[in-house]
């Protein structure tokens, strides 16, 4: 039985550290879907995301109501749409009239966000993957809750370049698309590399082809409640520091595990994975950047900050897979820029750069993410950022991922506001030295030798 | 057996348990064990109960709980027991 000590850390982590379920994601296959009519084909999508989701949200509410814990949001993640709509889909325009059904199932399940407006192109595009990814500018500005991931690259095959350079000139668009709302459109686009088949965090969640016909994910969250657990060990080594960290994950890790089995059970829909991350929000005491300053920086992006984010991402991991035995997804701490408030700050104090961003994303999940660009940026420019951080995932196997927010009308210093969940953020400087012609060489990077393993 | 905690939260005064317990009592509430301290000058109380036989479904019974709490001027909470199990005990 619990005592009364145990009982008052657990509310207290969740009352005044913003402990919660980031996210109960229900991944649904579209593959029985499939249809060459392309009506049939969006009323059988409607149907089977509105049938296996119709409790989706009210499961989610009950669980919170019944222990107390906040779980933020209920979300649905499809098989990536490129692989479901090819056989329907002549135009980028017939693809948009998918993307127009998922808003509509997300909004008649109540659900947040829809993950899985996607295409897995790291080797080769089909016709159906280059119009899918051509309709997504249009999808993202004529829909609300769609998200869309593109996954140009891997450990074993390589990057795509054709697609990363596609991709430059994609983000722009979308930007363009959606220049009346700061460019949100692009909030909603991932370019990844080793994209997991299981991640339950927007805006990259799709539901891999290797997946059941459905399956729950949770991703855990708690960046406050690290914060507040290493208040304590101030002043003390490393050893004590890693303990405290994989302890508290540990706790926070089985808070997911009991809100996934239950939402599973109770939707009768199995279990996949948890997803250890710590994901953090605009909320003050919600932050990873605070845990890098209490860890002993200055601000974040300080010198010493990719270490402390390494070791901070490594005990999350060691405390999580403890508590869970099936870890998945994303797991690791996250470093979205808008979404953060130590982050914004340090990018404001003139701490933090995009090339620290960068190099931080060598030893954490995921990539370069929610950072607003000028919106004048190149293409090209986008396409070497974007390879930059795919040759990152590829020689480290491990995922990266860029959600960059090329801001139309603004330039560096300017302040944009997405609202929510998305947060706000100071336009950051890019580096415009030219890499056009290593852009437009086309063709593919080959995989790396360590992926030869057979 | 379905155990339930309950926690009270908040400054002191006469009659909190009593109100408690008047109410688990009326809809067939089994308390298992109190224990109570006080942490930085607030009163927190834990009850261990089981609702197996209880009355009311859980939503009503944390929704009463919440409401005698608001009268009498603490929070009172409801939750199911595994949420503290799970996070503090290893094998759990």
């Amino acid at each position: 039985m619990p005592n009364i000590y145990e009982v008052i850390e657990t509310n207290k982590m969740i009352e005044q550290e913003n402990l919660d379920v980031r996210t109960i994601t229900l991944g649904i296959s579209l593959l029985d879907c499939i249809d060459s009519d392309l009506k049939k084909l969006n009323e059988n999508i409607y149907n089977k995301i509105t049938t296996v989701a119709a409790n989706l949200v009210e499961t989610g509410k009950e669980i919170e109501r019944e222990f107390a814990i906040p779980v933020v949001n209920k979300r649905i993640s499809v098989t990536p749409i490129a692989l479901i709509g090819g056989a329907a889909c002549k135009t980028s325009e017939d693809f948009v009239t998918i993307a127009k059904t998922l808003d509509e199932a997300a909004i008649k399940t109540g659900v947040n966000f829809i993950g899985g407006y996607s295409a897995l192109v790291s080797k080769g595009m089909t016709k159906a993957d280059e119009l899918l990814i051509r309709s997504i500018p249009q999808a993202l500005a004529s829909t609300q809750r769609v998200c869309s991931s593109i996954n140009v690259g891997s450990t074993k095959t390589g990057i795509n370049m054709d697609a990363v350079k596609l991709l430059g000139e994609i983000v722009l668009e979308t930007a363009e698309y959606t220049k009346e709302q700061d460019s949100l459109g692009c909030a909603k686009l991932v370019v990844f590399c080793n994209a997991p088949d299981d991640n339950p965090f927007m805006a990259g969640a799709f539901h891999g082809v290797t997946e059941a016909d459905a399956i729950i994910n949770v991703g855990v969250s708690g960046p406050g409640v690290v914060k507040k657990a290493l208040e304590q060990v101030r002043g003390k080594d490393f050893g004590t520091l890693c303990e405290k960290i994989k302890n508290t994950a540990f706790k926070v890790t089985r808070v997911g595990q009991l809100v996934a089995l239950e939402a599973s059970k109770r939707l009768g829909v199995p279990f996949g994975i948890i997803d250890l991350s710590l994901a953090p929000t605009p909320a003050i005491g919600d932050s990873v950047a605070d845990i890098l300053e209490e860890i002993g920086l200055e601000h974040a992006g300080a010198p010493g900050t990719t270490a402390a984010l390494a070791l901070l991402n490594d005990q999350v991991k060691k405390g999580g897979i403890m508590a869970s035995s099936y870890v998945g997804g994303l797991s690791g701490a996250f470093i979205p820029v808008s979404e953060d408030q130590g982050m914004i700050d340090a990018v404001t104090a003139g701490a933090l750069t995009l090339e620290k961003l960068e190099a931080m994303t060598c030893v954490c999940s995921v990539g370069l993410d929610m950072i607003a660009i000028p919106g004048d940026t190149k293409a090209t420019t986008i396409s070497g950022i974007i390879a930059d951080e795919m040759a990152i995932g590829m020689i480290n196997q491990k995922t990266t991922a860029v959600r960059l927010i090329p801001v139309i009308g603004k330039k560096v210093g300017d302040n944009v506001e997405f609202g929510g969940l998305l947060g706000h953020a100071p336009v950051m400087p890019v580096n415009n030295f030219s890499c056009d012609a290593f852009v437009n060489r086309g063709g593919r990077i080959p995989a790396p030798v360590h992926s030869f393993k057979n | 057996m379905k155990k339930t905690i309950v926690t009270v939260v908040g400054k002191d005064t006469i009659g909190i348990i009593a109100k408690v317990c008047t109410y688990l009592s009326n809809n067939r509430i089994n308390v298992l064990d109190i224990s109570q301290t006080i942490v930085q000058e607030y009163f927190n109380m834990m009850m261990i109960v089981d609702t197996t036989q209880a009355s009311k479904d859980f939503d009503t019974i944390s929704n009463d709980l919440e409401q005698i709490g608001e009268e009498i001027g603490v929070t009172i909470k409801a939750q199911r027991e595994e949420i503290f199990n799970k996070m503090h005990r290893i094998e759990a």
